[in-house]
């Protein structure tokens, strides 16, 4: 493989690594700062034990995000120097904010939160995680607003003295509706996977409950008294919450991806093309859901299930006369703008990620639905299959994540920056001009060691975060920290938290 | 004053910032083989104040670096390209380290079991040597100037980057990050651990004299510029300071020389530098400055903007944090460890 091959894949690998972790924080911290709410304002014990129990996986979760975050920051001086010097005047500015805005923020007020419990007053220590919550929601979107820059660029002009693209407003770039589509499409995947995530491990919890309860019952009936309090006080509102969550979300994905398809279909035409392999210009063609065959040829492609109607939908918003264009016709329009060259994306990847992403949402709606159902009218449900659906959903909308960032990100190959169609037509570049002059093996060796690194820590992670639900709310969080006055200094007092 | 020379000393408060915060955070991991000796479940507790007395605050000091290198990109792309893609493989090794060390310190106490904290603890120690050594080497490299061509490309190769003068350099940070983190130990602890920090930093004060001195001098003599003999003169007087304060026990004093050396010598470096920014050892006419290597003025005027109206804020909540957790910690105060036991269901 050549230098260009290798850091696609090394910067495709971390940052996928990186967005397995993301999303959960985004979505963890508002939903755990609401917990810690619930119980400052009703004062009600189980929404303390909650709020600990999810906070500990909060915290497992966020320092692998970190970790993998640091990476992202130098990756595009160290791998794609190019790139960064082409685009550097405006890229650089998100970034730089997202730094001084967002970063400082959630990483001292987290900081807080963990050993403040007694420290701090209790509404200042809710505050600080709060703040925690908007700062990973403002770094998404700094970041996002970063990332669509490079999809449709806007608020900068190009500069034919010094051969970069400069940022000629903030305003532009902040507001590109590109961002404004995208921010919200990602904040409500982390929301779903957060809300599946606590969702079902509610759910998990209930079920093992009362199944135990039931077959102590005669033996321990204290014990059984206890595990179906459990179940019915702090695992059912959890899940409730999860799944209130879930639904909100879920219809914000549903919404906020339609608006975003109909500005792809708009401004990277190949992207959508490709992702239906759609290999000629034609008017209402039919949506595909199955095909097989060699998708990097789309005339080679058999499709085995069209639906009609739904692609002009989401194209134009409208069931008939929308015109679309296929990758053959877009192909030879780029060669005749840009010259000649490859312009297609990989359309096995872009075909399949595009269906992967939209389908596993089946598993956070399926126990949304079921969800409700059994815990419908007060009830705590015992039946097994419920039990496991929850665990199998939990995974559901990692992958729908990863899935739909693959299909951003490949779908607008070959370029780095995409041409906007509408904007200033020297702000392009494709990946083989932003990538640096490396000798292959230098890339490598970073790709070998980042891939190590990151596969033993990700195990380390999961087994811990396993461990943890498995462990279920533990008994030293049952009762909510006592005086938060630290004026006694005469008997040294324990630290409520410490490494 | 230009907004190039604004950025060229944002970006360098920045990294005073950095070196400043995160060298005692360093000097804190890279005393648990000593200070924190031992396996029995006192040397864990031990362990444990150490990496408590940095517990609310080091990832908020880490930030410094992720803003510094955002910085580096919105005010200076070239600067930054040529940097990370010319110090390829030291970078590698850094993050690599920073990547380990942010995973040790924070799952570290979440199982109960020697051979996990052990782990952790080796992961805490790699994670701070490795980057107080090459922070040092890289900034070194980037005074002396590298081999960087009319492209704007670094085309020296790895053992390139390890020149006496940059290894001096890694001595230096080395040295005056565990100098550093020893009398942050001592200022944050009380009981043992504070009366073995601050022996530690008795015996750590006069090598680290020694070496950075050199390094200062160095600098001075064959970088330096008129008015940075002053900076060498603060560098040298606060660790001579730090020499006198440590055999007397004042940490508190101590620490805020060790701070001065610190940001003296760091600001050395960029004064040094001014005003280039990456000089060229083949030419001096394709040195990166701060004329070629910076954003247009309006992305200059807009960070400008950004950074005039965070930082205060930033440095508000910062301070304000380091106040409430201003307690010393004891041995004491560490609870019994609630981490999960590695059988347990």
């Amino acid at each position: 493989m050549d230098v260009l091959d290798l850091s696609r894949w090394q910067f495709g690998i971390t940052t996928v690594y990186h967005f397995i972790l993301v999303p959960l924080t985004i979505g963890l911290a508002p939903l755990v700062a609401i917990m810690q709410t619930m119980w400052v304002v009703t004062g009600k014990d189980h929404w303390y034990r909650l709020t600990k129990f999810f906070g500990k996986m909060f915290l497992i979760n966020f320092a692998l995000g970190v970790a993998t975050g640091i990476v992202q920051e130098f990756q595009f001086g160290m791998n794609w120097s190019e790139y960064s010097r082409f685009v550097g005047d405006v890229f650089g500015a998100p970034l730089a904010l997202e730094g001084l805005v967002a970063f400082f923020m959630e990483s001292t007020f987290l900081g807080l939160w963990i050993f403040g419990w007694t420290r701090l007053p209790k509404l200042v220590h809710l505050a600080t995680i709060w703040l925690v919550a908007i700062g990973v929601n403002a770094s998404a979107f700094f970041i996002i607003a970063a990332n669509s820059f490079m999809q449709h660029p806007v608020g900068a002009t190009y500069n034919p003295e010094t051969g970069r693209a400069e940022l000629t407003s903030i305003w532009e770039l902040l507001t590109n509706n590109t961002a404004l589509a995208a921010f919200p499409h990602a904040v409500a995947g982390g929301f779903l996977t957060a809300a599946t995530f606590v969702a079902g491990i509610g759910g998990w919890w209930m079920v093992r409950n009362m199944r135990r309860a039931a077959e102590i019952r005669t033996s321990e009936p204290e014990e059984a008294q206890r595990l179906e309090n459990d179940a019915r006080g702090l695992f059912r509102p959890a899940t409730r919450l999860g799944l209130m969550v879930m639904i909100i979300s879920g219809i914000g994905l549903f919404v906020t991806g339609d608006v975003q398809a109909k500005l792809m279909f708009e401004q990277q035409p190949m992207k959508m093309a490709s992702a239906e392999s759609l290999c000629h210009t034609e008017t209402d063609p039919n949506f595909s859901i199955l095909t097989i065959g060699t998708h990097n040829d789309c005339d080679g492609v058999i499709h085995v299930l069209d639906v009609p109607f739904v692609l002009p939908f989401l194209a134009e918003g409208e069931f008939s006369g929308v015109t679309l264009q296929g990758v053959e016709d877009l192909q030879a329009q780029y060669e005749q703008e840009f010259g000649p060259g490859n312009y297609k994306p990989n359309l096995f990847v872009t075909y399949w990620s595009f269906r992967a992403m939209i389908g596993l949402a089946a598993g956070s709606a399926a126990l949304a639905l079921a969800g409700l159902w059994v815990t419908r009218g007060g009830r705590v449900p015992d039946q097994k299959w419920f039990s496991t659906l929850s665990l199998v959903a939990i995974p559901t909308p990692f992958l729908a994540n990863s899935a739909g960032w693959i299909f951003t990100e490949m779908g607008r190959q070959p370029w780095v920056v995409h041409p906007n169609p509408t904007g200033v037509d020297m702000i392009r570049l494709t990946v083989d001009q932003g990538v640096s002059d490396h000798a292959a093996g230098t890339v490598l060796t970073s790709l070998i060691a980042f891939t190590l690194v990151y596969a033993a820590l990700g195990v380390v992670w999961f087994w811990l975060i396993r461990k943890y639900a498995m462990e279920g709310p533990q008994e030293h969080d049952a009762q909510p920290p006592g005086s938060n006055d630290d004026t006694d200094d005469t008997q040294p007092k324990q630290l409520s938290f410490a490494y | 004053m230009g907004l190039q020379e604004i950025w060229f000393i944002l970006i360098a408060v920045l990294f005073t910032g950095y070196f400043v915060l995160e060298g005692f955070d360093f000097g804190v991991g890279m005393h648990f083989p000593v200070l924190g000796r031992g396996r029995t479940v006192e040397a864990d507790t031990r362990r444990r104040v150490l990496l408590n007395t940095i517990g609310p605050v080091w990832d908020g000091n880490e930030v410094w670096l992720i803003t510094a290198g955002g910085a580096l990109f919105a005010a200076f792309p070239e600067w930054y390209a040529t940097l990370f893609s010319g110090f390829y493989l030291p970078l590698l090794l850094i993050l690599l380290a920073l990547i380990v060390r942010v995973c040790a310190i924070e799952w570290r106490g979440k199982i109960d079991d020697p051979t996990w904290r052990r782990r952790c603890d080796w992961g805490i120690i790699f994670g701070s040597w490795v980057p107080a050594v090459l922070w040092g080497v890289a900034f070194a490299n980037i005074v002396r100037g590298v081999a960087i061509d009319a492209d704007k490309q670094y085309i020296g190769g790895f053992f390139d980057l390890l020149n006496p003068y940059a290894l001096l350099g890694g001595a230096t940070t080395a040295l005056v990050f565990a100098l550093h983190g020893a009398v942050f130990i001592a200022l944050k602890t009380e009981g043992q651990v504070r009366t073995d920090a601050v022996a530690m930093s008795r015996k750590l004060a006069v090598p680290a004299v020694l070496v950075a001195g050199a390094f200062v001098v160095w600098t001075q003599l064959a970088y330096g510029k008129g008015w940075t003999i002053a900076l060498v003169a603060v560098a040298g007087v606060s660790l001579l300071a730090v020499v006198a304060l440590t055999a007397a026990a004042r940490e508190g004093w101590a620490f805020v020389f060790t701070t001065v050396a610190i940001a003296a010598t760091s600001v050395l470096l960029f004064a040094s530098l001014f005003p280039n920014v990456m000089p060229s050892t083949l030419d001096p006419s394709w040195s990166l400055t701060i004329e070629n290597a910076s954003s247009s003025p309006y992305t200059l005027k807009v960070m400008t903007w950004a950074a005039a109206f965070m930082t205060p804020v930033v440095l508000a909540y910062q301070g304000w944090t380091y106040w409430v957790f201003r307690q010393r910690l004891s041995t004491d105060h560490i609870p019994h460890s609630i981490g999960l036991k590695i059988g347990s269901k």
